[in-house]
């Protein structure tokens, strides 16, 4: 047993020598000092690298098997489906993991609003965090093409025609995109190549360029307190436990939760009731038929909503679009003095919560009939969401703060 | 005015007739057993002599249909295949697609995964809907998929039944569909109504099999997947608590 560790010991020391390998270990993991009052929605972000795990590893299996072409890719699913071992598994694994993607980054992200943890000196952090979830919508939308499926088709027929909306090179950047006239073969072939290789690797470098400035600036907390500010004599901070083992055990039991949840999906469950994979994709794509009902998956409708929700179609585009790169800005359209909802006042509990219920009903809006109640429904929500945004440099300053403790409270 | 409200009280009538056509029509639960290996047996039988005719499933393999269903590959070489086939050949149909069109106005779809478009419900309810219409070239209509290409295979099973329209009416546009709720018998079938249902009931709990085999494992697995993590979720929290009692 010495002899064993010795050697391993050895070994370290040697790679050592060679690449800062305890160095790299002491700066994420083992002397990484993260607030010790991290509460549930600190789960998320570990848990975003776990689904990020999933779908890469998941991805390369099915990539074996799957064949990106127009005439063969619907079959080679069902192929996965049925006559691969385990292929079925793996194939409910990524589909699910798509889904499961955006809620963890969603709450991840609704984390940030709770405990302004995008504000000063977070704002890097927070647009690179941001340029990921861009990323991570274009890999959701070129994927959503590969199973050649009838929505696959409409979805991506749908939302490459909304390019066809901008004035002059419209048309022309349509056509680029798609490489055709109409979504083809030739559309398929490289929505797989930039869904399995290119954005791929920007969301892993992206993921990598954001903990790196996480941990430059260090993690906020639930009080939005600087825990780098009170240091003890070592020069440790007061209210900072090292990540290693206090995070990684307790994230642990928080990847385990989730893997219960996410089994539960994967098993009993895996069409979630139509909102993760639609009835409609198990018809093969076919260019002659249009399916009566065009509704993307469910983490796009909000965005949808706002589209239908415009009477002209590039004043519909251009909103949607300014709906997600709106949340860019967040940094600096905040003005308020403290950072945690915790010591925020009223006005800013408010407008965090009609956000919230606008962002909800308009996804929930996105996936109905646009009946002209719907309609009006889904601009009143339009015109709440971009409220607080818009308004948010105003109503953060004016609101009333309670004073902040110099210590992390629990 | 009044002719302003009028029309209002006319369009708003036949919104509602319009979406009673397309989603109204009640759909009868089919209440399939994937657990009843001999109801997907039967519905395997019955499939292959009434479907496999015009539709195939061609991602669906005999051999795999065997293990599954607990048969015998002769048994199902025998029952459920043509001669020629192999026992690993996937479900093909003799027809060709080209002369299909021509026969039918469409090529009649491939099965493999229709259970999982329509569902369940709508394929026993389609199988059920059957009437008499002799202004189709079939001579019959569907009640929940009007003006279908596909004739009444299994009127022989089922007999044929006439709409009877109570309120005197010829029925015409598009809330048609809808007010077409009791038939009666023209021709007697040789199963009576209860062993019709169960017979459709085993053709669509097949249909949903085929659809999707692995659904006759992955409950199964998924408890022991989930049991399994429970399990190991008891010593990470002890081991969780252990570490953080000198945190707190």
């Amino acid at each position: 047993m010495n002899v064993v560790v010795k050697q391993l010991t050895g070994l370290r020391d040697w790679v050592d020598d060679r690449f800062p390998l305890l160095q790299l270990w002491n700066d994420h993991m083992g002397r990484y000092y993260a607030p010790k009052n991290f509460n549930f929605w600190y789960y998320f972000g570990a848990l975003s690298i776990v689904v990020l795990a999933i779908q890469i590893v998941t991805g390369i299996w099915l990539t074996m098997n799957y064949k990106p072409d127009a005439e063969l890719a619907f079959a080679s699913v069902e192929y996965i489906m049925r006559d691969v071992e385990w292929g079925w598994l793996i194939r409910y694994m990524h589909s699910t993991g798509a889904s499961a993607f955006f809620i963890v980054v969603y709450l991840h992200m609704f984390r940030a609003l709770l405990y302004g943890s995008y504000q000063k000196p977070r704002e890097l952090l927070w647009v690179l965090g941001m340029f990921t979830y861009l990323a991570l919508m274009a890999e959701a939308f070129l994927g959503y093409l590969l199973p050649w499926g009838q929505m696959s088709f409409w979805g991506a027929q749908v939302i490459i025609s909304l390019f066809g909306a901008i004035p002059f090179i419209g048309d022309t950047l349509s056509l680029w995109i798609r490489g055709d006239f109409v979504v083809s073969d030739i559309t398929l072939n490289r929505f797989f190549s930039l869904h399995v290789i290119a954005v791929p690797l920007a969301i892993v470098g992206l993921v990598f360029l954001h903990i790196i400035a996480l941990h430059e600036v260090g993690s906020n907390n639930p009080d939005g307190v600087e825990i780098k500010k009170k240091k003890g004599e070592d020069g440790i901070p007061l209210d900072g436990i090292p990540f290693h083992p206090y995070y990684t055990v307790k994230d642990s039991v928080g990847v385990i939760v989730f893997l219960i949840f996410f089994a539960g999906v994967v098993f009993f469950a895996p069409e979630f009731g139509g909102w993760f994979l639609e009835a409609n994709n198990f018809v093969p794509a076919n260019s002659l038929v249009t399916p009566e009902h065009i509704v993307p998956v469910w983490y796009f409708t909000p965005f949808y909503a706002i589209l239908r929700a415009v009477p002209d179609k590039l004043i519909g585009v251009l909103l949607m679009g300014a709906a997600t790169n709106i949340l860019f800005l967040l940094p600096w359209l905040d003005r308020s003095p403290v950072k945690s909802i915790r010591y925020r006042g009223p006005i800013f509990k408010t407008a965090l919560t009609l956000f919230v219920i606008s962002f909800v009903s308009l996804g929930y809006l996105g996936t109905q009939n646009p009946t002209v109640l719907m309609t009006w429904m889904a601009r009143g929500f339009s015109v709440i969401y971009f409220g607080f945004f818009i308004l948010m440099p105003f109503y953060s300053k004016m609101d009333s703060t309670k004073p902040v403790p110099d210590r992390v409270t629990d | 005015m009044r002719r302003i409200i009028y029309f209002l009280l006319v369009t708003l009538w036949s919104c509602n007739a319009v979406s009673a056509g397309g989603h109204g029509v009640a759909l009868e639960a089919a209440n399939v057993d994937l657990a009843n290996k001999t109801s997907l047996q039967r519905g395997a039988g019955l499939f292959v002599n009434y479907c496999v005719s015009c539709h195939s499933a061609s991602f669906m393999r005999y051999n795999r249909i065997a293990d599954d269903l607990n048969l015998s590959e002769e048994a199902v070489q025998t029952n459920l295949m043509f001669t020629t086939d192999k026992i690993g050949d996937v479900m093909k149909v003799a027809m060709r697609p080209a002369d299909a069109e021509v026969w039918f106005g469409v090529a009649p779809p491939d099965l493999s995964v229709i259970a999982r478009s329509r569902g369940a419900d709508w394929l026993y309810n389609f199988l059920l809907g059957f009437y008499f219409d002799e202004s189709k070239p079939t001579g019959v209509n569907n009640r929940i998929f009007k003006d279908t290409a596909m004739p009444h295979v299994l009127w022989e099973l089922q007999g044929l039944k006439r709409p009877v329209i109570s309120h005197g009416e010829e029925s015409s546009g598009h809330g048609a569909v809808a007010e077409v709720t009791q038939f009666e018998t023209v021709i007697p079938g040789k199963l009576d109504e209860g062993e019709y249902k169960q017979a459709v009931r085993d053709i669509v709990g097949f249909l949903v099999y085929v659809g999707e085999p692995a659904k006759l494992v992955r409950y199964r697995i998924g408890f022991w997947v989930i049991t399994f993590l429970l399990v190991l979720l008891v010593p990470a929290y002890l081991m969780k608590r252990e570490y953080w009692k000198d945190v707190h």
